[in-house]
């Protein structure tokens, strides 16, 4: 357990190294969210979206879980390159521990895109957003889980594929799909009925139902537990899928 | 006893179109301070084989031990007293040669001081002092290559695995890198087993050679034994002798390093 703890503190500290070198990936996956903020936000302020609620309420919830979802299903592009220079493997005939060299990369994801949130929500704040604090903290912790869940996925199935052209397409076949179907950008209540329905099957449509009821305040909610449970059950799975993947040797 | 021992070996791997037996039962072993050549054509199974002595892939068939430790029951022993150099190494370009050493350190669980401190040493052994604070992709070829072995010495292994090292090194690195093998077995007595296409390095370097054909060994002893038995006579050169052996070249077209 020690070992773990000290060997994950080693592979965070590499990569957020890393990360902390390039301004570029620092700031690049705001980039889309924000220009939706900009562009987008200001198309839905006239509309009822959700009574008693501001566009901004309903709308920045959806962007946040946005900049989790296609920053981390991407993030496993960067060990592909890394299997490629055989850093990866390099780790591998060392002793540390085989769940660090995931849980220091999602981690660093983690970290990254919270970062990120944080400077979009200020962005969202100066156009117009008013929630709670505690909301707001909320909905970082949402973003949080998805956010390892989905860096976890990422990375085992970039260990298990050869080359960046066979994991970007079966990436770009899951996000667009959760986008659309999960509600992130207006509230599914405005879907006909069989929309509405299909978009229950999408566990992501449970957290950004959750994370603007935080954002109204409404804590105590259906939709606040449905979307921990959702939250949590996904994350054990991302775990258990990851921790697998990274024993396994060969790969 | 020996420090690498290998019995009935084997890796079938499950493809497309049916499964590829890459190694069909090897036996080896090599003594302390031995170093060790292997030696095969390209596909011949080295690399495979390898990649089982040090963990990355799980044998189908057989049994190892290296420096002591069963290779299935304890693998994290022979991760803590073994190096592996790949052939293409395995740092990342964009990072300064120091933090390398030192993150490397740190996963042999070195402490924080102590890896700091191995890393000035390895640097000063190898001849990388000067470029410490550089990044891994502005080193020469032959440095890059002494930083991949600094890397696999970390923890001062026992065993050391080294596949194609001199691969794409000019004369002199190369002869530098047999010198620096050498001492290694001198002043440390660690084990090496080292793949190489090159038959005049396999002479001069190595106690031992095993030549490894379609995934099984075809032919072991020292150089002048496989050239009086194999080639005819003591003053057989071990291109014929290879070729008597195999039934075809060594390696002639690809010498470039595959990425692993």
């Amino acid at each position: 357990m020690q070992a773990l703890l000290s060997d994950t503190a080693l592979i965070f500290g590499r990569y957020a190294r890393q990360t902390l070198q390039s301004r570029f990936q620092m700031l690049f996956g705001v980039l889309m969210p924000l220009l939706y903020l900009l562009f987008f936000g200001p198309l839905l302020t006239g509309l009822p979206l959700a009574p008693g609620a501001s566009s901004w309420q309903v709308l920045v919830p959806g962007l946040l879980l946005q900049l989790g979802l296609f920053g981390a299903a991407f993030a496993g592009f960067s060990i592909i390159i890394e299997k490629n220079l055989g850093v990866v493997e390099r780790m591998r005939v060392t002793p540390v521990s085989r769940l660090a060299l995931l849980l220091g990369r999602t981690l660093r994801d983690t970290a990254l895109f919270l970062f990120q949130a944080v400077l979009l929500v200020l962005a969202a704040i100066a156009m117009g957003l008013r929630a709670p604090l505690a909301g707001v903290l909320i909905g970082f912790a949402f973003t949080a889980l998805l956010t390892l869940s989905l860096s976890c996925l990422s990375y085992a199935l970039a260990l298990r594929v050869r080359t960046p052209q066979e994991f970007g397409p079966v990436v770009n076949a899951v996000t667009m799909p959760s986008m659309l179907l999960s509600g992130l950008m207006l509230p599914m209540a405005l879907a006909p009925g069989w929309l509405d329905l299909l978009s229950h099957l999408m566990p992501l449509r449970y957290l950004v139902d959750a994370m603007r009821d935080a954002y109204l305040g409404r804590y105590a909610t259906a939709g606040m537990l449905y979307g921990t449970l959702v939250a949590t059950a996904f994350l054990t799975l991302a775990l258990v899928v990851g921790t697998r993947v990274f024993r396994r040797a060969g790969a | 006893m020996p420090l690498i021992s290998t019995s009935g070996l084997a890796r079938t791997f499950l493809t497309g179109r049916g499964p590829v037996e890459a190694v069909r039962g090897i036996d080896l072993s090599a003594e302390r301070g031995e170093i060790l050549g292997f030696l095969g054509p390209n596909g011949a199974g080295k690399t495979t084989t390898l990649r089982m002595l040090t963990t990355l892939l799980a044998p189908t068939g057989g049994t190892a031990t290296v420096a002591g430790c069963d290779l299935a029951s304890d693998p994290v022993g022979v991760r803590a007293k073994s190096g592996y150099v790949a052939q293409s190494g395995g740092v990342d370009p964009g990072i300064p040669v120091r933090e390398e050493l030192l993150t490397q350190g740190r996963l042999y669980r070195l402490p924080k001081a102590e890896a700091a401190a191995r890393a000035e040493e390895l640097a000063h052994d190898l001849g990388l002092s000067a470029v410490l604070d550089r990044p891994c992709g502005a080193l020469s070829g032959g440095q890059r290559r002494r930083l991949d072995i600094a890397m696999g010495l970390t923890h001062r292994p026992e065993v050391l695995f080294l596949d194609e090292p001199t691969t794409g090194l000019d004369p002199g690195s190369r002869a530098d890198l047999w010198e620096l093998v050498r001492r290694l077995r001198d002043e440390h007595g660690t084990t090496v087993l080292l793949t190489t296409h090159y038959l005049d390095e396999a002479d001069a370097l190595c106690d031992r050679i095993v030549v490894i054909d379609r995934g099984t060994v075809a032919a072991e002893g020292t150089s002048s034994a496989l050239k009086l038995r194999y080639g005819g006579s003591l003053d057989a050169g071990l291109q014929e002798t290879f070729l008597a052996i195999t039934g075809r070249g060594p390696a002639s077209s690809d010498t470039a390093p595959v990425a692993v």
